[in-house]
């Protein structure tokens, strides 16, 4: 009940006081949400960073067993024309026994008739561990190592052993000719 | 402040003052605040400390008046300090070399805490803001050994935001968001140099509230019994103000060998090399002051588990006070758990020592092959948690300890403080 | 109170210290890979070393005539050289912009300009504010025109390797014979001091590969001038000669940095004997 004026005067109703300091303090906790957002927000990418995404890369200069090393979003892509050793060494893998289990097949986009281009890997060369680039030609399994922590990856570019928890990632890509693919 | 001022204002002005804003008096009081009469020289780095925040926020100011940050300008812009600003050169080795020296004398005054006992009832809160002041300098140094952006700065930035991306679920936005990108570029550099600026004065600010708590539950001493008389006690000025300056003085030269003639000692040589997103270097090392972190992080082969022990090795030390379970502060007093600390001490080293080496290299040879540091590494971690989780609450409970001396007082009469 | 006194302080500190050197030592033996650097004896070693005038000169001219074909000195300017500690500083032209051999240098070099009429892009004849020019417009075409590794910037290369002086001397005097059993690949050579032993600069120096001037210098106060003979210009000499050169172009404030810190330690020497003295004045009539 109201402490003070009660009898003559007007009425206090107790849920209706307790309504309007409750819509106030919610108020005033929207509003204070609302004001950080921005201040929250700001932080993330800004416009012209994520306008810098895409890329077209010719792969025709590639040559069996070599790699192209190309920055995408301030990052190095691979493309690696794999030798037929090393396409047999990735497949050979038993799947199931794997960190982050995935067919080599599943690491490919099929180009514009279909089909998958197997010699030609196109992976972010960036360790999934804490993001160094990992070292094509070296470590146990015909792929690459991490100078950072030692992580290995196959051929393939999937984990094999070191502190890394996932595959390399493939980005998102197509094939706008057999030589020229668009990345991002 | 507790205790009754000292303090009698003799001229009008300063009874004027005095009635309005007692700021002289808080001086004063300050001044001769009653300390234990037995400080030994570990328990100058207090003072030395103080030192080295101010020196940092000098020099970092003026540097920032000099620095650009950005990507393109960062690198050129320190070269430029070092070369053709006057006496750059000097002010920009007394920042880096300062943040060694900084974290050189707060690992000491941790030790000496954590000897001494300074963590126990009722200094818990003063410890734990200690606690977050280290935390905080650990993320100043980490941001400003970014702004240089030669290859070590870029590539440490990029492992250590890294951990955020091994937050499940939201890892990876997270790090994006604190990125302000795809990867480590120039909206992080800005955003670092920024934080950089306002992180020591929330230093600065938690130094007050350390001072205030140490102020308010009175200092801890070598033997750790509490201040039963005013024999126990000298004021703060002239004796210790006197005793730390002198302190002081011996550090400054330790502090100046470095700055004048191994100013590149702490440093590393990838850093004189522009960043470049193309190349990692062969061999990342963070600066030595978190080697032993980064050997915990590295000691285990999962990426998740290897970030939270490493956190956990900061979480321990907060949550200290509960842990230690001995009703005797002082390890004076405590002669099993001193061994223990003595070997822990041991072991934090061998963290450092870890830390700046690849985990499978041989650290130990024996025979053929031998032990990697990975696995040295492993059992340095084991014992500095052991030790925390362990060995210090099973201690509390079974040690026998030593007779404690009835006060300040008669402990240095007898020859025993 | 004793048994915990200033020598525990000096002992702690000392290992902390001393842990960090073997850090430091450590960490420099593993990057040379197979290959033992030799530490040589440069005269700018050690608390009181420095520079060696007339082989820094001597290496300026090894800069101009061989390094500078492919590396930039990104950081430094022409004036640099007429600066106390540099090279070619003359105590006649305190501003290093007045100094005639400076001057001489800078016009040496073409730099990139706009025309203040035309606003057309134009190359003119350096002066001494202008900053050493950049041999390769980017390092794409750096790249491209050396087999695809990146000439290094050479103001700072001293610093930049693990080793510093003795490492540049080590490359620059590592150029060997391939062993038989050694797969080098096309156009690299081979380098006993590089990490991988493949290295794509070919070896730069070769004996007799610049001509030392003999030079007169007048004597101090109009007295008899005197005739400076060069060494010999060997592989050895001239790399020794090009490392005095860069490693005062990365640290060119060593001169300064070490007299400063003379005075520093002879002032915090007599402060702390003060403040010792004062403290013990202090605690005279303190048991303690």
């Amino acid at each position: 009940m109201s402490d003070t004026q009660t009898g003559e005067g007007e009425h206090e109703d107790p849920s209706r006081r307790d309504f309007i300091y409750i819509a106030t303090g919610a108020a005033a906790a929207v509003g204070a949400g609302a004001f950080a957002w921005p201040l929250v927000s700001q932080m993330g990418a800004a416009a012209d960073t994520r306008a810098a995404g895409s890329i077209e890369i010719d792969v025709s200069k590639v040559e069996e067993g070599q790699q192209l090393k190309v920055l995408w979003r301030g990052k190095p892509i691979f493309v690696r024309y794999r030798t037929q050793k090393e396409i047999d060494y990735a497949d050979s893998v038993d799947v199931a026994s794997l960190r982050d289990p995935q067919t080599d097949d599943e690491r490919f986009v099929p180009n514009f008739e279909g089909k998958i281009n197997k010699s030609l890997l196109v992976m972010i060369g960036v360790c999934t561990h804490f993001g160094c680039i990992p070292v094509g030609e070296a470590g146990d399994f015909e792929g690459w190592y991490c100078p950072c922590h030692g992580s290995h990856y196959d051929s393939s570019g999937r984990i094999r052993k070191g502190p890394a928890p996932k595959n390399m990632v493939i980005p998102p890509y197509k094939y706008l000719s057999d030589t020229v693919i668009k990345i991002g | 402040m507790s205790g009754h001022s000292t303090y009698e204002p003799k001229y009008a002005a300063e009874k004027w003052i005095d009635k309005r804003l007692p700021i002289v008096r808080m001086g004063v009081d300050f001044m001769a605040f009653p300390s234990p009469r037995n400080l030994n020289y570990w328990y100058a780095f207090g003072g030395i400390l103080t030192l080295c925040l101010m020196s940092q926020i000098i020099t970092g100011i003026i540097l920032a008046m000099h620095y650009t940050p950005t990507v393109g300008e960062a690198f050129n812009s320190v070269q430029r300090i070092k070369r053709d600003v006057p006496f750059g050169w000097l002010l920009q080795s007394m920042h880096a070399v300062g943040a060694s020296m900084f974290f050189l004398a707060v690992y000491i005054h941790m030790f000496r805490g954590l000897f001494y006992g300074s963590y126990k009832a009722p200094r818990e809160l003063l410890w734990i803001i200690g606690c977050a002041i280290y935390l905080a300098m650990m993320a100043t140094g980490f941001l400003g050994y970014t702004l240089p952006w030669g290859q070590m700065s870029f590539w440490g930035a990029t492992v250590i935001t890294g951990f955020f991306g091994a937050i499940p679920v939201v890892g990876e936005s997270l790090q994006q968001w604190l990125l302000g990108g795809y990867s480590v570029g120039n909206p992080t550099l800005q955003r670092f140099f920024s934080l950089h600026y306002l992180l020591p004065f929330v230093i600065a600010a938690l130094v007050g509230l350390h001072v205030w708590a140490v102020h308010h539950v009175g200092q801890n001493n070598p033997i750790g019994i509490d201040i039963k008389t005013k024999e126990d006690t000298l004021s703060f000025h002239p004796y210790y103000t006197m005793k730390d300056g002198f302190a002081i003085a011996v550090f400054l030269m330790i502090f100046a060998l470095f700055v004048f003639y191994l100013p590149e000692a702490l440093g590393h040589a990838d850093n004189y090399q522009r960043a470049n997103p193309m190349v990692t270097p062969p061999h990342i090392v963070p600066e030595w002051y978190f080697l032993p972190f980064y050997a915990i992080l590295r000691a285990v082969p999962d990426k998740l588990m290897g970030i939270m022990l490493m956190f956990g090795a900061i979480v321990v030390l907060f949550i200290l006070p509960w842990l230690d379970t001995a009703k005797v502060r002082s390890m004076r007093f405590r002669p099993t758990t001193r061994r223990f600390f003595y070997i822990f001490l041991f072991m934090c080293f061998v963290l450092g020592w870890c830390g700046a080496h690849s985990p499978d290299d041989i650290a130990i040879p024996m025979g053929h092959g031998g032990m990697t540091f990975k696995w040295v590494s492993r059992v340095a971690t084991l014992y500095y948690f052991a030790f925390f989780l362990f060995l210090l609450p099973v201690l509390g409970w079974v040690e026998k300890t030593k007779a404690l001396p009835d006060s300040i007082t008669k402990a240095i009469h007898d020859g025993e403080a | 109170m004793t048994k915990f006194s200033m020598k525990s302080v000096f002992v702690g500190a000392a290992l902390v210290i001393g842990s960090l050197g073997v850090a430091q030592v450590s960490m420099a033996s593993n990057a040379g890979g197979e290959h033992k650097m030799e530490h040589r004896n440069w005269s700018f070693n050690g608390m009181f070393g420095t520079y060696d005038v007339e082989a820094m000169q001597r290496g300026y001219q090894i800069y101009r005539e061989v390094c500078s074909s492919c590396h930039a000195l990104d950081h430094m300017s022409f004036r640099h050289l007429g600066d106390k500690g540099a090279p070619f500083y003359s105590s006649e032209y305190p501003n290093p912009n007045d100094n005639p051999v400076v001057k001489a240098f800078a016009k040496d070099w073409m730099v990139p300009d706009i025309d203040q009429d035309s606003g057309d892009v134009i190359e003119r004849p350096g002066i001494p504010a202008d900053k050493f020019p950049q041999i390769y417009p980017n390092s794409i075409a750096a790249a491209a025109s050396n087999g695809g590794a990146v000439p290094p910037d050479l103001s700072v290369i001293t610093k930049a390797r693990t080793g510093g002086a003795d490492y540049v001397y080590a490359i620059l005097t590592g150029y060997h014979e391939a062993p038989h059993d050694f797969h080098l690949s096309e156009g690299m050579n081979y380098n006993v001091a590089f990490a991988g032993n493949q290295i794509a600069m070919a070896a730069p120096l070769s004996d007799g590969l610049v001509e030392y001037a003999t030079r007169t210098v007048p004597g101090e106060h109009g007295g008899e001038p005197h005739v400076i003979t060069p060494p010999e210009a060997t592989v050895d000499q001239m790399a020794s000669d090009i490392v005095q050169f860069l490693t005062w172009a990365g640290d060119p404030k060593m001169q300064a940095r070490k007299n400063l810190g003379f005075a520093t330690f002879l002032f915090l020497f007599i402060f702390s004997l003060l403040l010792f003295l004062t403290y013990k004045q202090v605690w005279k009539d303190v048991e303690h």
